[in-house]
């Protein structure tokens, strides 16, 4: 695939999708690049606007603290002190904004390369029978246009007529056509993408403007980004965190005045932006950025930051079995002969029969047959030779597909067809055959029994088991989302013996047999009055009212528009065991905001070690303050600087760890919260001692200071 | 026995006798607020104030019920103590002067009990049993009141409502305060306390002369001082005065009393919200903070340098020879760390950190155990504060109780943390910056006002301190009875105390209309040790930060030097 088609897996990084086995199935953050710093820069500078930084009170009050320095530092130009405050000051919004700036340019370079995807289309509208050339942005909701190989779908719409292969690379990076048919949950096309061969009439359900690629475009560029609840209330956090200390600060004064050691303004205005929460002030909003863009590496579209926040808080997953927690098709897994035949027999009749089945049920035997058995799979080439060969297809009514060969008669089928069948024959099926049978089915397997007629009689030879098979992890995965308090259910149509056994081997916490639309909506609104976050998957046009119930619901690319439009993500892979990664990267975000507000406020105490005591340590009657001085800091100008230097650096420092996200292994509440505090927050009262030591030893060796 | 051991050994028994009625009396309390039915005295009492106590209130009218019942206490208290001349049994005393009789009135309604009179020479026995007295008993179960709707408000979901407050404050009066104060007023009547309604008598003094002494309902007003921890003395010596606190044995069971009712409330808390496992996690945090505090007070003042304070066994300066520098050094804790701010010896002549942990004991927002009913609301506020970060930290948006906490609840916490500190500094430095408040500082009379040192501004930040949180105790030494303190420290006592309670009933509010959040593994436990040990990290760096660069320039100069 070239990248030119490919926009969403070429972020910056080239991120890659991650199934539930790659990578040992963890978050990892995407990848950090020096590089990008220097490319925000301009955006940076651009950010100093006061009109987008009053969105941000914390690094508002430094900018505002910055200008007064910088008024100050002209006052009294020969102050190196003032002007190097100033200048740090400064760099400290500056790196503010450029950590969002990195965060919002992820964005913009795959946002570029949508608006490329996005070119102008010319329609073929149906105005009655005739058909017209309209400009696709004319385009209204219930148009019906034509679109033939070669054409380029003008909007988001349903297929009404037709069936046609389509490229959706542009959306998906996905190169491999997909097939899209009136009617049924493949009826969903979506604007910018190609049609590759035949011909479909699309009935278009989203205005221009407001399309697939449209809100791509905008979720993916931040335009759309707006505060999620829980950025609100850490921000009014913050901003209470940001009064005390300005309060603190004011009052200080006219202490000071009293104890005979005023301070000048820049050192007051020094000590309020280090006390203030600057490290978490300035990279909150890149952390909610690169959250939304994580998942957007993983080719998930979130509509909405709350979305993700409400993916960390799920505590209900609910699973579709077929394609989630299984391989998505039954297989093949033993054959048993009834007594009287061998297995060889029964594996030999077995793959006869379903030589011409190309079901993956039927696959699956002739796999299986050769692997146990060494049989190979004959061709009808091989076949040849017989005198008659008549294959008989699988079909509702009969419930059994086979072959007649040269005079035997092969079946398989189930259980009720296939003992009817020898009935009519006049043959006998052993009670053996039937134990089997239901053993299988109480095992949650499926039975398939192969019967044979030849010149013996008729006569049953054995049971197929096929089995639904679990994908390799799950049970671990559950075991995982168990420890993390997160309660995984199973949804699957089939009956409820077989939905438990595959519940058990899974290992998933309950399943809802049998389970129709209404039974989802009904299960999740039962979730939902305990109080519990639940989040689903699904793709039909009947999976619209759950997603659009559930606090989480993601949509597959592959399913209709009104599942697109109910879910609150879409996951462009269409693959539904990405929930599980949604969920963990959802609990990555609000850690690493909780990570490092920890750190930000622990950061304080060290800061006031280093500043009181160079305010105070050599005023008369107060030199016992300079006991305080624990770092034994140079001087009293090199103290306040090297705390003003260790806050602006520490803001870059912990970009990358803003943009990738604290590491997240799934574990239990409490060993989560030991291993974080002990991380950032006993880290982040000891880090800024070490820091600002060492940033005070280099200061002092700069002649003329300290 | 040597004083540290015996300081040590008060401390156990101490210990002991909490641990002892600690459920029992946690359990009455669950058991009086929620129970269905009105005695017959309290029956009477709603007749008389035309009450419904059955009917659910929502936070607005509980708050109402609160500001309108408090301020009529304000108004009361004023104009008794402005009539003072002509009531009987004035002792002879004439009216308060008006900014001192809106200082007291603020003061004992606010449940501070800070004085900038001396009882014994200003207050005649009805000011002091109908006005004081009284309001030892509303103020407190005010208090209390509030922390029950907040409970409730965690315990309840899906309705707004928080209760009745006229049926809170009855029964917080008559079952619970009422009956624990005639116990404790016989006890202390039985080792020595005076309790009558005598006059003033002359009395000999061993160094010649004499002095004027009066008697009074001084056991019964001693009781309800300390276990509604509201801590305004009979007397100007307060818990230092012989007639108050005669024994050591009165001194022990004193702070008994100071600590019961706070520490059971976190039982009374677990109760209610049916997990007691949650009252014991905050119980230890408030424990923690309080035996570590007590520590390092007995610490500090034990192991005091200078030859003469080791001589006489520690730095007796101002503690009483009856309770020597343990038990001073456990009650100037257990004073500080609630609202009550009796004392039995004086902070101000504390060593340098004893007089700053004293302080630092106030800033905390009396919280560990705090007052009556307002250091559990205290503490849950803070909690939520706690929550809401380590919460993020486990990666879940935060939840308390089973209640998200949200921007609202966010809001309402963070409000409620901001006051108190804006009201200590904001004060503290328009007194430094104004140029006569600081006169009032010891020995600055005729001085450059840079005499008094860290001293004298331990001393305006102290007041502050003591006003805003309702502690009420003083750093002795700054004559605090002018105009520029009685109005300024008068409006933080009320502010202290009253704003916070719009935010706390504001949030039980929020928190009572929530659908709880069923608990999960992923659940951040907040009945754990590291939970408890959490919330007393973030109290005391939040605290700390707040008041460090105060704290540097008043108690931590004068003892570092």
């Amino acid at each position: 695939m070239s990248t030119a088609t490919t926009p969403v897996r070429t972020a910056p990084e080239g991120g890659h999708p991650h199934g539930p086995e790659g990578s040992g199935g963890r978050v990892s953050g995407g990848l950090f690049d020096p590089r990008q710093l220097v490319k925000s820069l301009p955006d940076a500078f651009r950010k100093l606007d006061p009109r987008i930084m009053a969105k941000s009170p914390v690094m508002f009050v430094v900018e505002i603290g910055s200008v007064l320095t910088t008024v100050l530092a002209f006052l009294d130009p020969g102050d190196w002190f003032g002007w190097a405050i100033t200048v740090w000051l400064w760099l400290t919004v500056v790196f503010a904004n450029l950590a969002e700036a990195v965060a919002e340019g992820r964005g913009k370079a795959q946002a570029d390369t949508l608006r490329k995807a996005k070119t102008d289309t010319v329609a073929r509208r149906l105005t009655g029978s005739a058909e017209e050339q309209v400009p696709g942005t004319e385009l209204r909701i219930g148009d019906l246009v034509v679109c033939e190989a070669g054409d380029i779908i003008p909007g988001d719409g349903d297929v009404v007529e037709g069936v046609a292969s389509v490229d959706e690379s542009a959306i998906t990076g996905e190169s491999a056509p997909v097939i899209r048919e009136s009617g049924g949950d493949r009826s969903a096309v979506t604007g910018g993408t190609k049609v590759l061969s035949d011909r479909i009439v699309v009935k278009i359900t989203t205005k221009p403007g407001e399309t697939f690629i449209d809100r791509m475009i905008n979720l993916v560029e931040g335009a759309a980004r707006q505060k999620t609840p829980n950025e609100i209330a850490l921000n009014i956090l913050l901003a209470s965190l940001t009064i005390v200390f300005l309060l603190a600060v004011v009052t200080l004064q006219p202490f000071a005045i009293y104890a005979g050691a005023e301070q000048t303004m820049i050192v007051l205005t020094a000590l309020l932006v280090c006390l203030i929460p600057t490290t978490i002030g300035a990279l909150l909003s890149a952390i909610g950025i690169a959250g939304m863009d994580r998942l957007v590496q993983r080719n998930v579209l979130a509509m909405s930051g709350r979305a993700v926040e409400a993916a960390g808080d799920v505590s209900t997953l609910l699973l579709d079995k077929t394609g989630t927690i299984t391989l998505g098709n039954r297989q093949a897994a033993e054959f048993v002969p009834v007594t009287g035949a061998s297995e060889a027999e029964l594996a030999d009749a077995a793959q006869l029969s379903s030589l011409a089945d190309e079901t993956p049920e039927g696959r699956s035997i002739v796999v299986l047959a050769k692997e146990r058995y060494g049989l190979r799979a004959r061709d009808e080439g091989e076949l040849g030779h017989a005198a008659s060969l008549t294959f008989v297809p699988f079909t509702a009514q009969t419930r059994m597909s086979g072959v007649d060969v040269d005079g035997t008669t092969v079946r398989k089928g189930a259980a009720g067809a296939i003992v009817a069948w020898v009935g009519q024959r006049g043959g006998e099926v052993s009670s053996d055959a039937r134990e089997t049978v239901d053993a299988i089915s109480a095992a949650g397997g499926t039975p398939l029994l192969v019967a044979i007629e030849d010149a013996d009689g008729p006569r049953v030879l054995g049971v197929i088991h096929l089995k639904d098979v679990v994908k390799e992890g799950m049970r671990e995965r559950f075991d995982e989302l168990r420890r993390m308090g997160i309660k995984t259910v199973m949804i699957t149509g089939d009956n409820p013996l077989t939905a438990k056994a595959i519940a058990d081997e899974a290992g998933v916490d309950d399943f809802l047999a049998e389970a129709t639309p209404e039974d989802k909506m009904a299960l999740i609104k039962r979730e939902q009055a305990g109080g519990k976050l639940v989040a689903m998957t699904g793709d039909g046009t009947n999976d619209a009212p759950a997603l659009a119930q559930a606090d989480v619901g993601v949509a597959m690319n592959t399913g209709t528009s009104a599942a697109k439009e109910a879910g609150n993500m879409v996951d462009l892979d269409s693959n539904p065991t990405k929930l599980i990664e949604i969920v963990e990267i959802g609990k990555q975000l609000l850690i690493t905001r909780g990570a490092l507000t920890t750190f930000s406020i622990a950061n304080d105490v060290a800061k006031y070690f280093a500043i009181i005591p160079a305010m105070f340590g050599a005023v008369a009657g107060y030199e016992g303050l300079d006991t305080l001085n624990i770092m034994r800091l140079s001087s009293t100008e090199s103290a306040i600087l090297s705390a003003v230097i260790f806050n602006a650096l520490i803001i870059v420092a912990l970009v990358p760890l803003a943009l990738k996200g604290v590491r997240y292994r799934p574990m239990s509440a409490d060993r989560m919260l030991r291993r974080n505090l002990g991380l950032y927050g006993l880290g982040g009262l000891i880090a800024p001692f070490i820091g600002i030591k060492l940033i005070d030893l280099l200061i002092s060796l700069i002649p003329g200071i300290g | 026995m040597s004083p540290e051991l015996a300081g040590v050994l008060q401390l156990a028994a101490l210990i002991g006798a909490l641990a002892l009625v600690y459920r029992p009396l946690g359990d009455y309390m669950a058991a009086v607020y929620s129970s269905e039915k009105h005695l017959r005295p309290e029956k009477w009492i709603y007749r008389c104030i035309g009450a419904n106590p059955s009917t659910q209130m929502r936070w607005p009218a509980y708050l109402r019920g609160v500001l309108a019942f408090s301020l009529m206490g304000v108004l009361f208290l004023y104009l008794l103590q402005r009539v003072q001349g002509s009531l009987p049994l004035s002792l002879g005393f004439t009216p308060i002067s008006p900014h001192q009789a809106f200082n007291t009135a603020a003061s004992f309604v606010a449940n501070t009990n800070w004085q900038s009179y001396s009882g014994e020479q200003s207050m005649g026995h009805v000011v002091q049993t109908a006005g004081l007295a009284v309001q030892n008993f509303v103020s407190a179960a005010v208090g209390m009141a509030v922390a029950i709707a907040l409970v409730r408000g965690f315990a309840r979901s899906r309705t707004g409502e928080l209760g009745n407050f006229w049926a809170d404050l009855v029964r917080g009066t008559v079952r619970i305060l009422l009956p624990l104060s005639v116990v404790g007023a016989l006890v202390l009547v039985a080792c020595g306390a005076i309790q009558n309604f005598a006059g003033i008598h002359e009395v000999g003094q061993l160094t010649g002369g004499s002095r004027q002494m009066n008697g009074g309902a001084v056991a019964s007003q001693e009781v309800i001082k300390e276990l509604g921890t509201n801590g305004g003395g009979f007397f100007n010596a307060n818990s230092a005065h012989p007639f108050e606190n005669p024994s050591g044995f009165t001194n022990l069971f004193e702070i008994f009393l100071i600590l019961v009712i706070p520490f059971a409330l976190t039982r009374t808390f677990g109760k209610l919200v049916g997990n007691i496992r949650q009252g014991y996690a905050i119980l230890a945090a408030m424990g923690l903070i309080w035996l570590g505090f007590t520590a390092l007070m007995m610490w500090t003042e034990f192991h005091h340098g200078g030859a003469a304070l080791q001589e006489a066994g520690g730095a007796m300066e101002g503690k009483e020879q009856r309770f020597g520098v343990g038990a001073s050094a456990i009650f100037a804790t257990s004073t500080t760390l609630t609202s009550t701010g009796a004392v039995d010896s004086f902070h101000s002549s504390f060593t340098g950190f004893g007089g700053g942990l004293t302080m630092l004991g106030m800033m905390l927002g009396e919280i560990a155990p705090g007052g009556v009913g307002s250091g559990l609301y205290g503490m849950l506020s803070m909690a939520i504060i706690a929550v809401f970060i380590a919460g993020l930290m486990v990666g879940r948006t935060p939840e308390y109780l089973g209640k998200k906490i949200g921007s609202r609840e966010i809001k309402l916490a963070a409000c409620y943390i901001l006051i108190t500190p804006t009201l200590v500094l904001g004060f503290t430095a328009l007194s430094m910056a104004l140029s006569t408040p600081p006169d009032s500082m010891l020995n600055t009379a005729g001085n450059s006002v840079n005499h008094s040192g860290a001293h004298g501004f331990s001393e305006v930040l102290y007041a502050f301190t003591s006003g805003a949180n309702n502690n009420g105790s003083a750093f002795a030494g700054l004559n605090a009875n002018t105009q520029w303190y009685n109005t300024t420290i008068g409006l933080a006592m009320l502010l202290g105390r009253f704003l916070p309670m719009v935010f706390v009933l504001a949030l039980a509010g929020s928190l009572a209309e929530q659908k709880p959040v069923p608990e999960t593994a992923g659940t951040l436990r907040t009945e754990k040790p590291l939970f408890a040990g959490l919330l007393v990290g973030a109290i005391l760096i939040i605290t700390g930060l707040t008041y460090f660069p105060a704290l540097a320039l008043g108690p931590m100069a004068e003892g570092l030097s």
